[in-house]
């Protein structure tokens, strides 16, 4: 594969969110204007045919820096750019969503789902060669080409994931961004679903941005992994090496709580506490409240961003400044 | 996904009659009953020119002589006056199956009229939000908290006022439907405003912005179709609505001139003779009104039941 070569470079970009009340409310009840920061200088590069996968618990900003690349939502601050595709424009960036029962719009016809994004874009000349290429990556996805005048609620989750992964693939992007494809699906149809996506991976040379909260899932997929805490990445390495010798504190709570086989009654040493409020994070690293290890200079000061051995890179003060 | 192999492909008309909805309409005795009677009172006032026995529109047809008959089974009813005739000598049910048929074409074009501007502006409201949300439903909230019959008297008073007299005679149901779509254009636009901001947010959305549908398609092919469902309700239960309203502001004798009568009118002229004993000059387009009106309510709680997926 052409590794080395940025498929999707996120430089520095943030993200900050309006939220205050109408303005007759906040007149009357004098209260100021509130801005969540939901995505903080966030920097990262994923390489051509990798899958670069972001954790975090709900809340830690993962699915608005999915939204940013794709360009759903834009940034405040920072810069988000794309390699050259294999015809030499910029790649395409296309997006599988999470609920495959509010992706697909019900009152359409599947062929016309995946047809919207050839129909828009022209990719195709006339009704006919459309025609070919919907029942063409029905096929590719694993359902029959007859699907295409049924409707999504003649549908399982998984198929209607299929359906959503090939009007994804319609518009014949490279960087397909995949906000936790596979959540709210069965266990057995995740499986599913993830062999279809490696196996497009490989066929298709595609580049993924994973998002996830499921670090088994994570662990299946991805080459190189991002933990995001409070809208910071609080450490980023190749996924091995983070499962193997996670540095962070929080990267090591995560890997805690994963439910072990060998051993389905060990004790879970969960730290206590929820996230906190994005409204109003904590002072210093965001952690802090809830680290173990906290120190006086956690309280204090952000952690940066800094390489360790290899090519992880942690946000910790205890680990990189002890 | 076998055992979805072998499932039948449905046409749009199979689909139909395979529906729920269909199912439902089958079960409800009352939603049956009410769409027979309102297809045959529809029927009859379109098939008016060839039914009614008289035509009421034209004034060398009346005899003076038969003025004030009463109905057929009473001493002194004639043939062919089957309901009995007013006082210029018109008959009474030709009366009522033209006035019906104008009752009916004001009501529909109100909806129609309100359907448009309440669909469109509560799409832009609820897809935009911010100011052009707030400026449009504060308008909205404005105009339900005057009464509608205020409203109405106002615009066709004013319109009246405006409109040329040669336009006056001939521009009386246009301005009607105008007075009366200002008013329920609103609920309209509210439900659709609310089911846009609901579906706006929804993943398919998003999935066709990124394919960069422009708003309007968006809003009319993917955001529309999903916020027909309570739409269809509102509209069925304001057409019975559009149609009081018309008779209350006819019965005020700010709407259909006697030339022209529609239901109202015919009851506003009828009144002024009850107590001279001509009852049947006010009580059967009552009667016809009634009908009318509670025939499409029925029709229209039976959709909103079978349309509501917590009553199923």
């Amino acid at each position: 594969m052409n590794t080395h070569i940025p498929a999707l470079t996120v430089s520095d970009v943030s993200k900050v969110f309006d939220v205050s009340a109408p303005w007759l409310n906040r007149l009357i009840e004098r209260r100021p204007k509130l801005f969540v920061k939901a995505v903080s200088e966030v920097s990262f590069t994923i390489e051509k045919g990798t899958c670069f996968s972001i954790v975090g618990e709900s809340g830690c900003g993962k699915s608005t820096v999915a939204r940013l690349v794709t360009g759903l939502y834009t940034t405040t601050s920072g810069d988000i750019s794309f390699g050259t595709g294999r015809t030499g424009r910029p790649i395409r960036v296309q997006m599988i969503f999470q609920d495959p029962h509010s992706s697909l719009n019900p009152r359409w016809r599947v062929g016309d789902i995946i047809a919207e994004p050839i129909r828009e874009m022209k990719l195709r000349d006339d009704v006919k060669q459309t025609d070919a290429r919907v029942r063409e990556l029905l096929e590719t996805v694993g359902l029959g080409a007859d699907d295409a005048l049924r409707y999504p609620h003649e549908f399982s989750g998984g198929q209607r994931q299929r359906i959503s992964i090939a009007r994804a693939l319609a518009s014949e992007p490279e960087l397909l961004v995949c906000d936790e494809p596979t959540s709210a699906l069965d266990v057995s149809v995740q499986a599913q679903i993830l062999n279809l996506m490696r196996h497009l991976q490989d066929e298709l040379g595609l580049t993924y941005l994973f998002i996830s909260h499921n670090l088994s899932v994570v662990r299946h997929m991805s080459d190189y992994i991002a933990v995001m805490y409070l809208g910071r990445i609080v450490e980023q390495a190749p996924v091995e090496h983070l499962f193997t010798a996670p540095r962070h504190p929080y990267s090591k709570l995560l890997l805690a709580t994963i439910p072990d086989i060998e051993n389905p009654r060990r004790r879970i040493d969960a730290q206590a506490g929820e996230p906190p409020s994005p409204l109003n994070p904590p002072s210093g690293c965001a952690f802090h409240p809830r680290c173990p290890i906290a120190m006086d200079k956690c309280r204090k000061a952000i952690p940066e961003l800094l390489a360790t051995e290899g090519q992880a890179r942690v946000a910790c003060h205890a680990v990189t400044d002890p | 996904m076998t055992d979805q192999a072998d499932r039948k492909v449905l046409s749009r008309t199979e689909a139909f009659f395979d529906s729920d909805l269909w199912w439902s309409f089958k079960a409800h005795k009352s939603a049956v009953g009410a769409a027979i009677v309102l297809a045959l009172v529809i029927v009859a006032a379109f098939c008016a020119p060839v039914l009614s026995p008289q035509d009421p529109y034209d004034l060398a047809a009346l005899e003076l002589w038969n003025a004030e008959l009463p109905p057929i089974w009473m001493e002194g009813g004639q043939m062919p006056y089957l309901l009995g005739t007013d006082v210029q000598g018109r008959d009474i049910l030709s009366g009522i199956l033209y006035g019906t048929r104008i009752s009916i074409v004001i009501g529909v074009a109100s909806v129609v009229v309100s359907l448009f501007v309440g669909i469109g502006l509560g799409l832009m409201a609820g897809y935009y939000g911010g100011w052009i949300d707030n400026v449009l439903m504060r308008v909205g909230d404005v105009l339900l908290s005057i009464p509608i019959v205020l409203v109405a008297i106002l615009v066709s008073s004013v319109a009246q006022q405006f409109l040329p007299p040669a336009w006056r005679e001939a521009g009386v149901a246009a301005v009607l439907v105008l007075a009366i779509a200002m008013y329920s254009w609103v609920q309209y636009a509210r439900v659709v405003r609310a089911q846009t901001m609901v579906e706006r947010r929804k993943e398919y959305v998003q999935a066709s912005r990124l394919v960069g549908t422009p708003a309007r398609r968006l809003m009319l092919k993917h955001i529309l179709p999903n916020t027909l469902t309570p739409i269809f309700v509102a509209a069925t239960l304001n057409f019975g609505l559009a149609i009081l309203i018309e008779a209350t502001l006819s019965f005020l004798g700010v709407g259909m001139p006697p030339n022209q009568p529609s239901l109202g009118t015919l009851i506003r002229v009828g009144n002024q003779y009850l107590f001279s004993g001509s009852w049947w000059i006010v009580l059967f387009p009552s009667i016809q009104l009634c009908i009318l009106v509670v025939a499409v309510n029925m029709l229209g709680d039976w959709l909103r039941d079978a349309l509501n997926p917590k009553l199923r």
